[in-house]
């Protein structure tokens, strides 16, 4: 049996290897929740009823039913369809288009939380509509998003653990791998539960509270 | 491309259907758990021993932070490791409900918080005791708030559940996924158990509303969503 030291110098290239495609899996995945959370939620919000209808259905289909269950679809069901995507591409596609359904509230929220004045005001000045939403309304209510945005982003690190399932060689993956040859389920899982722990504290949170105060000194409020 | 085939959705309708019931039985079995381990991990953070606030609080912390299918592998394969054989369904249900007791610590914690101060000073200054503050008082002005939290981690570990099936629990979806291992065939199936996800989870959102909006009502609160 090895120490634990031993198994941390033996496994940990490994771990590491992981952990990079964890990273890049988290990264692309917020690309797409978040485009996919500013599309929905101004689909949600349009006037017409067949655009708002669609943003709807959209993030009431996502939130409704499990990742895995979403990953599966995209990544066994699609192909009949004739889109075959590659494991590391339906990975992150499936954990941004899921996270992102429930960015778009995020968003709506937000937005729907600027005082009415600040439209009105907008509208008193003659902004046009899309200045008034990018220099008066959506800076607001970004700040306002940002917070649950840092969990959200949390809860999609945690979700790319799933790409496992479909065989993305992520930590979570490595762990598992090197669980079944060496059977040592404490220190291997242990490990990446760690690991996970650390990107979540020090990397997600402490950005996402200094991009909030870059934003509140811009904004030059607090 | 396309081939939706009826008969075999028909045929394979029923086992689905049947694993449901499992997939139910994970879900209430697991928020019963969090619900109970939740209110004790929310009580621990409010004793004045500093050290046990701090314990509790950071292992709130980790277990929020990390992701619950390799805290359900953790639990799994740890288990015999130190000598405890645990079936997958014990697993399961321990790594589920305590990833969820920790979610819920958070929302019995907030819900406490809302009440405000004044209230507290109000019983002490009638000399009420810690239960007349507690069931009188407070917990009936805390429930109001929590109740959205509540309802939205009960769909959160229903539509947890199919990570059970990492460790080989016949729930819902490692139902499909045997029939789709024995056909070949995965639209149907996995098709299904979506559509029989969305079709408990959407009613079960809109009941948790008119249920807050009904207990806001017998509070003789504003209500929330009464025009929906």
């Amino acid at each position: 049996m090895l120490t634990y030291f031993e198994f941390i110098q033996e496994y940990f290239p490994a771990l590491l290897k992981g952990t990079v495609v964890t990273l890049e899996q988290t990264a692309l995945g917020i690309l797409v929740a978040v485009l996919v959370a500013v599309t929905m939620a101004s689909m949600k919000m349009a006037p017409f009823f067949a655009i708002r209808w669609f943003g709807i259905a959209y993030i009431e289909v996502f939130r409704g039913t499990s990742l895995l269950v979403q990953m599966y679809w995209i990544f066994f069901v699609l192909p009949l369809f004739g889109i075959t995507l590659e494991k590391f591409t339906a990975g992150f596609l499936a954990v941004g288009l899921n996270l992102g359904a429930y960015g778009a509230e995020l968003v709506r929220g937000g937005i729907q939380a600027v005082p009415r004045g600040q439209y009105e005001a907008a509208v008193a000045l003659g902004f046009s509509p899309f200045t008034r939403m990018r220099r008066i309304i959506f800076p607001q209510a970004l700040l306002k998003m940002l917070p649950p945005w840092g969990n959200l982003l949390i809860e999609l690190l945690k979700a790319t653990a799933l790409v496992a399932l479909i065989s993305v060689t992520d930590l979570m993956f490595m762990s598992k791998q090197i669980n079944s040859t060496t059977f040592m389920s404490a220190q291997a899982f242990g490990t990446a539960l760690i690991i996970y722990y650390i990107i979540a504290r020090l990397i997600v949170t402490p950005g996402m509270r200094g991009l909030e105060n870059r934003l509140a000194r811009k904004l030059s409020i607090g | 491309m396309f081939d939706w085939k009826w008969d075999f959705t028909i045929e394979i309708l029923p086992r689905l259907l049947d694993a449901t019931v499992n997939t139910l039985i994970a879900a209430g079995l697991g928020y019963l758990i969090a619900l109970i381990v939740g209110l004790i991990f929310a009580l621990a953070q409010r004793t004045p021993l500093r050290s046990v606030t701090f314990i509790v609080r950071e292992l709130v912390e980790f277990v929020r932070s990390t992701p619950l299918v390799l805290q359900i592998f953790f639990v799994f394969y740890v288990g015999p490791q130190i000598g405890i054989r645990l079936s997958p369904w014990t697993a399961g249900m321990i790594a589920i409900g305590l990833h969820y007791a920790s979610y819920l610590s958070e929302v019995y914690r907030a819900g406490l918080d809302s009440v405000p101060k004044g209230q507290w000073e109000a019983c002490s200054a009638l000399n009420l005791s810690v239960r007349r503050t507690y069931a009188k008082i407070i917990i009936p002005q805390a429930i109001p708030a929590v109740i959205p939290g509540f309802g939205n981690y009960l769909i959160g570990i229903f539509k947890d559940t199919p990570l059970l099936s990492v460790i080989g629990v016949m729930e819902l979806f490692q139902a499909a996924n045997s029939i789709g291992a024995e056909t070949y065939r995965f639209l149907e199936p996995y098709t299904l158990v979506g559509l029989i996800f969305l079709v408990i989870s959407l009613p079960t959102a809109m009941f948790i509303r008119r249920f807050e909006d009904w207990v806001r009502g017998a509070l003789g609160m504003k209500k929330l969503y009464a025009k929906d």
